[in-house]
Order: structure tokens, then C-alpha cells, then sequence
């Protein structure tokens, strides 16, 4: 071993407490930094696929102007086949069409107010997780049978079941009225509230008879493979549609703008907290170098005295910092990874939990998602911080006067 | 007492005379402590604002129903009592203020759309007490009786309609027979809210019009009460309920909205956390500031333990050394966050996430909120276990062998 590496080691060890006590400050950051990172990117996945596989999907072709109004005349012409033009051009069969309207459910005993999408029972499935959320009955099938699908909460208010028949009424695109007896062929179960309370399904066939639609539908939806190609398609798609005015196609961060705002809202706050954790780290790392450099003030008077140059002695204590905080920084990285680990298998969850993250379509446990970059990320930062405190003190160095050294006792 | 004195005298000089490290120390727990305070109030801030604001859509602190009505919210499940009945029952109550009202899911249809909102029959009167919106801010103007026949919509809905004051729309809900109830209004005024959810789903009627439109006489789906804290709503609670028999449900707030309330019991949780989360973090450097204190003058403890200072005293004195750091440390800390924190109580604008913040049921300002009892239990928390980690490095030092210590180089 080289001579400096040996003396900056035994340096560090000489007072083992301190030098542990300091480690300890940055292992338990470490591994707390781990951890929260973890879960964090873990919540935000689960958030970002759970909202868009409901209803938005990556990306939506509309009239410009719908995602803010949603009116009924904001149509998409010819709905059925542009999604089917899209389908055979992009090679791609997780493309649907849709329409949506308002309009007023009412069973024997029960009315309520609810929002009804016309969808492709073929190809819905491909873009929602509301097909495979039956619970009870079966999803849609042809596109013109006069069935729906509701959510479990509004088959409650209503007071009815599969089997039974619904009317609904509402206004066609031209402002007419509008009304239609279904019968509910299934009910889905999707665990988000809103969507159970308020939310039904008919074939597309259907809705555009009975709103009058005239062939047109509101919003054609499309998945990519996953989120990381939803740009490039969205480009495409863009591309394919610029002769059109008409339409629009819109990125899922626009169609949900809130689970974006949401997850830069929890990230700004998480990142304060972070920082904070790692400043405490910093300053016990200052303190710890300083002393060091403090007590040593007679032995850097003889060494300087014997010809050693200030910027030598500085790289030392920079040398001692370095190996303080990889010792800091592997076992952090390990202990947040075990610790990590133990959560990725069993889930997360506390008392309170799932009433919360209910609202961001969140299952009440949740997993972390451990990668290289939620593993290391945060112990590094801790570590370059670390080097970062021992500066002041390595620079001290520099001002020291051999002869004033070596008389300080 | 004089003892005490003395030993105080002592630590604040032993405290100073590494000032360096002593800065570094106090600058770590001003830092902590700080952050503890800051963040606290911010989200203190704003989980008072969603209760505020949540309360202002259930509105109440404590409200009575038909004991089906929380589970099933239709205008079958009523209260039970007449108008005179509930006067009987309430009028004695003591700085409460209640109000009747009929609260329904209906539709309201303009020429140009059709909405679902939840429709409440109000008398403008009793509700001066109630917060659903701000009386003052509404264009056109607010209800003027029960027997009002105009209507009061949210700005954002009235848009989507594309309906103005003047204007007129037709609301259709449900009687008791499920026969359709249906009645046209003119829009006298709309309103503005915090959160677009709320002008979106709010829709305002005189009391006695809605209960002529629906069919029920003069019976009410639900009575608010609102008393001196929504904190504590325990009193009026125990007070409605003695007034009552069981043909009626009291609910508190908590639990008609049992998001906020498990918000609100979150907000302690996560404060502690937050609080003993940081104290760790300092506590490595404090316990380490200790050990080093207390390594330098081991000679000097040797020295006092051998002309007679009992054991006990060296503790006292080690203890009063952390406890002054920490206080020092604590107050610089908590001075700083008044500091910042009151420059900021006229509203942190976030508007840039305000569809994230309205994901939480938060608005898009923030308004952060030094709670006195926070700032008590950071700097309790901090103290106390602050007093076990100094416990260790002071029994070591009042445990020296006296002639040991004094040889010791």
C-alpha cells in the first residue's frame, strides 16, 4: 500500500468513536435516502400506469379545445374509421375510439346523473383496465346490442343488478333529446370511487344511435408499448394528423396534468427534506474533519517544518474524507439496500395509508422499485457533500506557520 | 441550587472554548430545527386549508342524517323531524348556529349541455355561519330566501353550459317515487371557490323551491351544525346527540369525509416522524461534539474527580453542556424560522402544480402556519431525547479512574 494511503488511513482510526459516530450520521441518511427514493419512484410508476390505464391511455386524438370543455358538439368525425386507419398505418392494435356523454341514469327505484363513454367492445380492452375489472355479468360484446356496464357503487345506488334494465336520458349532439332503455350486461369494479360512482360503458354503435351522433365519437385513444415510446408515437401520430386542423392529439401529461403537478408537488417536497437530511450530514462531517485538523496542528508544524508542502497535508485530509465516505457510502448503500429489499417483497403500507393514496389511484400497499439509480443516487450526494465539508478544513492548511504550529500543544 | 450555578458557569465556559466546533454544532441544530419548524408549517398550512376547504363542501362540524343516507345519499333516506321539530330540538343550543338543507344529486341541462351536479337547497339565512363558498364573491347575486326560485352556479360550470346570469336552465333530479322532478331556473348568480371541483359540482337553490320541485314537503336530507373548532368537535357532538333519538344519525365531519379526517391524523404522524427523523440525523454529531468535549479534557475530569468533585457533578456538568448546546441551537433555529415563515403567511402561490395540489384536495396557494403547539413539540422532542444521547458520553466521563485520567497524555 502506498504510503499516503497508509497514513490517511491510520489517520481515521484514531479515534475510532468519532470516526464511526460520523459514518454512522451518513449510513443512516444513506439509508434512509435509499429507501424514500425507492418508494418514491415506485408511487410514481404505480400512479402514472394506474391513472392512464383507466380512461386517457398515453395519448388522445380530440377536437381542439374537448379536454377543457368536453362538450358534446367538440366531436371527432368519423370516429370508427380514423381508429382503424391508425390501427393498420401504425401497425398497432391498442388504438380505440370512443365517445362520451352525460346524461341521466334511472332504474325503477333510482335516478342519478352519470358520465357514459361510447366504447369499441373489441378494442377497448386493449387501451382500459376497465374491461378486465368485471366483476359480475360480462363486458360488452357487439356494437350496436342496446347493454351498458356500470360501476359497482352506481349498481348500488341504483339498486340494481345484471340482467335489469336502465334508462337513460340525456341531449344528442344536435341538441335533441335523447333516451334509451339498456340493459346492464355487467358491473366493473375498478376500487376508484368517482369511476364506480359515476362512470358506464355502452357499445359505440349504440351511443352514436342514441346521442344522434351521426358517426362521429369525441376522442380516439391510443397505448404505446410503454410510457418511455409514448413520445415518439405521439410525434407520429402528430405527423399523420397535420393536415387536419380538426384534431388534436394530446400527450397523457396534458390530459392529466394533475398526476404530473402531483408528483413535481410530493418531489419538490421529498427533495427539501433530502437536502436537509444531507446538510445535517455535512456539517458532522465538518466538525469531525475539523477537530481533526485542530488536534493535529503541532504534528502538520514538524511534518511542514521537515519540508512537507500546506497543498500535500490538504490532499491528506481530503484523502482521510474520501475514504471516510466510501466506508459511509458502501455501507449506506448496502444497509438501504437490504432495508429496500425487505419492502420491495412484503410492500409498504401504514394506518391511514390507503384512504389516502386512494385518491391518486393507488392500492393502500406499496412497493418500492429498487434500481441502480434509487440505490446510488442519494448516497452519492451524500458523499460528494461530504468532500464538499472537508474543504474548509483542508484549506485551513494552507494558513498554517510551521514554527506557530509546533509551539500549539 | 449554588451547585447547579456552578456547574452551569462551567459548561457554558468548556462550551466556548473550542468555539469552532461549538459554532459548527449550533449551526447543525439551527439548520435542524429550522427545517423541523418550516416544514411543519407549510404543511400544517395546508392541511388546514383542505380542512377549511373541505369543510366548506360538507359544510359543518358535526351534521345529522337519516342513517342510511351516508351510505345510499338519495332523497328517499330524509331526517326524520318537520321544521318545527328540529326548532324544538335545536333552538337552545348555545353558540351553535345549524341550518336544514336538501342536498340531491341532480342534472342540469342548458341549451347547449347537460351537467351533473349536487343540488342543495339552502336557506341563505341560516347558512350565514356555513362557508360552501364566499357569499360576497359572487357575480350576479346569491339567494335571497328560501323561496328564492333563481339559481347559483360555479363560474367554471356555468362556462362548460355556456350559460351567463339571465340566462336559464332546467335542473332534473328524482322524488321519492322516482318519478322524474324537473323545474327550469334563471342562473341570479355565480360563484367562484378555491378549487375548480368545487364550481364544477355545486349548484345553489332556495330550500323551500327544492322541496316543492322534489316533492317532499317540507322535510330536509340533512342538518349542519357548526360549532367553536372544527379540531375538537366532540362537545356539539355529544351535545346533538343528546338532542336526538335514533331515527337520526350524527356523523362529525371526520367521518362524512373521511379522507380529510384521516388527512388530518396523518398531519400529527407525520410531524413526529419528520422531528425524530432530523434528531437522529444531529444526533451523531451531537453525541460525537460530546465525546471529543469530554476526550480533551480528560485530564482535567481526573483532576477535579481527584480533589473531590463526586461522579455525579461531572455528569451534571456534561448534561448541562448538551442541553445548553441544544437550546442555543433551538432557539437560533426557531428564531430563523419565524423568520422566514411570516414574510410567507400572506400565501406561497404553487398555482404551477394546482391541478397535482387539487389531486391532494389542496389549493393552488399556500398558506403556512406557525402553530405554537408545533414549535412546543419540536423543541420538547429535540430536548428530551437529546438529554438520552448525551446520557452515554457523560457516564463515561463521570466514571474515570481519577489517577488514571490525570497520567492519561
Amino acid at each position: 500500500m502506498n504510503v499516503v494511503l497508509r497514513l490517511a488511513w491510520r489517520n481515521l482510526w484514531r479515534h475510532s468513536r468519532r470516526t464511526w459516530l460520523t459514518i454512522g450520521a451518513m449510513v443512516f441518511s444513506n439509508t434512509l435516502l435509499v429507501f424514500m427514493i425507492s418508494l418514491q419512484f415506485g408511487m410514481y410508476g404505480l400512479m402514472i400506469d394506474n391513472t392512464l390505464q383507466v380512461f386517457s391511455g398515453h395519448m388522445q386524438i380530440q377536437a381542439p379545445g374537448y379536454k377543457d370543455d368536453q362538450k358534446m358538439r367538440q366531436v371527432v368525425p368519423d370516429v370508427q374509421p380514423l381508429a382503424a386507419r391508425l390501427r393498420s398505418e401504425l401497425d398497432s392494435e391498442t388504438i380505440a375510439a370512443r365517445g362520451w356523454a352525460f346524461g341521466l341514469a334511472s332504474s325503477e327505484e333510482r335516478s342519478y346523473g352519470i358520465g357514459i363513454y361510447g366504447v369499441e367492445p373489441t378494442f377497448e380492452s386493449r387501451v382500459s383496465n376497465i374491461p378486465g375489472l368485471i366483476k359480475e355479468g360480462r363486458y360488452l360484446e357487439q356494437n350496436d346490442a342496446m347493454e351498458i356496464v356500470i360501476g359497482t357503487m352506481l349498481a348500488r345506488n341504483l339498486r340494481i343488478n345484471v340482467g335489469d334494465e336502465l334508462t337513460i336520458l340525456g341531449s344528442g349532439l344536435d341538441g335533441s333529446f335523447a333516451a334509451a332503455v339498456v340493459v346492464v350486461a355487467g358491473i366493473f369494479d375498478s376500487g376508484v370511487r368517482e369511476i364506480d360512482r359515476n362512470i358506464a360503458e355502452m357499445p359505440l354503435g349504440t351511443f352514436q344511435d342514441v346521442f344522434y351522433m351521426n358517426g362521429a365519437g369525441h376522442q380516439v385513444v391510443l397505448l404505446a408499448p410503454d410510457l418511455d415510446q409514448a413520445e415518439a408515437l405521439q410525434t407520429r401520430v402528430a405527423t399523420m394528423l397535420s393536415a387536419n386542423d380538426a384534431l388534436v392529439v394530446q400527450g397523457w401529461d396534458e390530459l392529466q396534468p394533475g398526476v404530473k403537478q402531483a408528483i413535481q408537488a410530493d418531489m419538490s417536497s421529498a427533495f427539501f427534506m433530502y437536502g436537509i437530511l444531507v446538510i445535517l450530514v455535512a456539517f458532522s462531517v465538518l466538525n469531525t474533519q475539523l477537530m481533526s485538523v485542530l488536534e493535529r496542528t503541532h504534528e502538520f508544524g514538524i511534518v511542514m517544518a521537515l519540508g512537507l508542502k500546506p497543498g500535500r497535508l490538504g490532499r491528506l485530509v481530503m484523502l482521510e474524507t474520501t475514504m471516510m465516505g466510501f466506508i459511509g457510502l458502501l455501507l449506506g448503500a448496502i444497509a438501504g439496500a437490504l432495508f429496500t429489499t425487505w419492502f420491495t417483497v412484503n410492500g409498504f403500507s401504514y394506518p391511514g395509508m390507503e384512504e389516502m393514496v386512494a385518491k391518486f389511484n393507488l392500492p393502500g400497499r406499496v412497493y418500492p422499485r429498487a434500481t441502480l439509480v434509487t440505490m446510488f443516487a442519494g448516497p452519492l450526494v451524500v458523499f460528494l457533500c461530504t468532500l464538499a465539508a472537508a474543504i474548509y478544513p483542508a484549506l485551513r492548511l494552507r494558513r498554517l506557520h510551521p514554527v506557530e504550529a509546533m509551539r500549539t500543544n | 441550587m449554588r451547585m447547579f450555578v456552578v456547574l452551569s458557569r462551567l459548561a457554558w465556559r468548556y462550551l466556548w472554548r473550542n468555539h469552532r466546533r461549538t459554532i459548527v454544532m449550533l449551526s447543525a441544530i439551527a439548520v435542524g430545527a429550522w427545517a423541523m419548524i418550516f416544514m411543519t408549517a407549510l404543511t400544517r398550512g395546508m392541511v388546514d386549508q383542505m380542512i377549511v376547504d373541505g369543510i366548506s363542501v360538507i359544510p359543518g362540524h358535526v351534521q345529522i342524517h337519516d342513517p342510511d343516507y351516508l351510505d345510499d345519499p338519495s332523497i328517499n333516506n330524509r331526517v326524520a323531524y318537520s321544521d318545527a321539530e328540529l326548532a324544538a330540538r335545536f333552538e337552545d343550543l348555545d353558540r351553535v348556529a345549524w341550518a336544514a338543507r336538501v342536498r340531491v344529486p341532480a342534472v342540469v341541462t342548458s341549451e347547449r349541455e347537460s351537467r351533473g351536479v349536487t343540488l342543495l337547497g339552502i336557506d341563505p339565512e341560516a347558512e350565514r355561519s356555513f362557508s360552501f363558498i364566499d357569499y360576497d364573491a359572487v357575480d350576479g347575486r346569491f339567494l335571497e330566501g328560501p323561496d328564492d326560485n333563481g339559481i347559483v352556479l360555479g363560474a367554471k360550470l356555468a362556462d362548460t353550459l355556456e350559460t351567463r346570469v339571465g340566462k336559464r336552465v332546467v335542473v332534473m333530479s328524482q322524488d321519492p317515487e322516482n318519478e322524474i322532478a324537473d323545474r327550469g331556473f334563471r342562473v341570479v348568480g355565480l360563484f367562484h371557490a378555491e378549487m375548480e371541483a368545487t364550481e364544477e359540482s355545486l349548484a345553489f337553490v332556495g330550500k323551500r323551491t327544492a322541496q316543492k320541485m322534489l316533492r317532499i314537503g317540507d322535510s330536509v336530507t340533512e342538518v349542519a351544525f357548526v360549532g367553536d373548532d372544527y379540531r375538537d368537535v366532540e362537545p356539539l357532538y355529544s351535545k346533538v346527540v343528546e338532542r336526538v333519538d335514533d331515527a337520526v344519525q350524527v356523523s362529525r365531519w371526520t367521518e362524512v369525509d373521511t379522507y380529510l379526517g384521516t388527512m388530518m391524523g396523518m398531519m400529527d404522524g407525520f410531524m413526529l416522524i419528520w422531528v425524530i427523523v432530523i434528531f437522529l440525523a444531529l444526533s451523531f454529531g451531537l453525541v460525537n461534539t460530546l465525546v471529543m468535549a469530554v476526550f480533551e479534557r480528560i485530564r482535567e475530569i481526573g483532576l477535579m474527580l481527584a480533589l473531590g468533585m463526586k461522579p455525579a457533578m461531572i455528569l451534571g456538568q456534561i448534561i448541562i453542556e448538551s442541553m445548553m448546546l441544544l437550546s442555543v441551537g433551538l432557539l437560533i433555529g426557531d428564531v430563523l424560522a419565524w423568520a422566514t415563515i411570516k414574510p410567507l403567511e400572506g400565501g406561497i402561490d404553487i398555482s404551477i402544480v394546482a391541478k397535482g395540489m387539487e389531486m391532494f384536495g389542496a389549493s393552488s396557494v399556500l398558506y403556512p402556519n406557525l402553530d405554537v403547539d408545533d414549535v412546543i413539540l419540536a423543541n420538547v422532542v429535540v430536548l428530551v431525547l437529546g438529554f438520552f444521547a448525551s446520557l452515554s458520553p457523560a457516564w463515561r466521563a463521570s466514571r474515570y479512574e481519577p489517577v488514571e485520567a490525570i497520567t492519561k497524555v
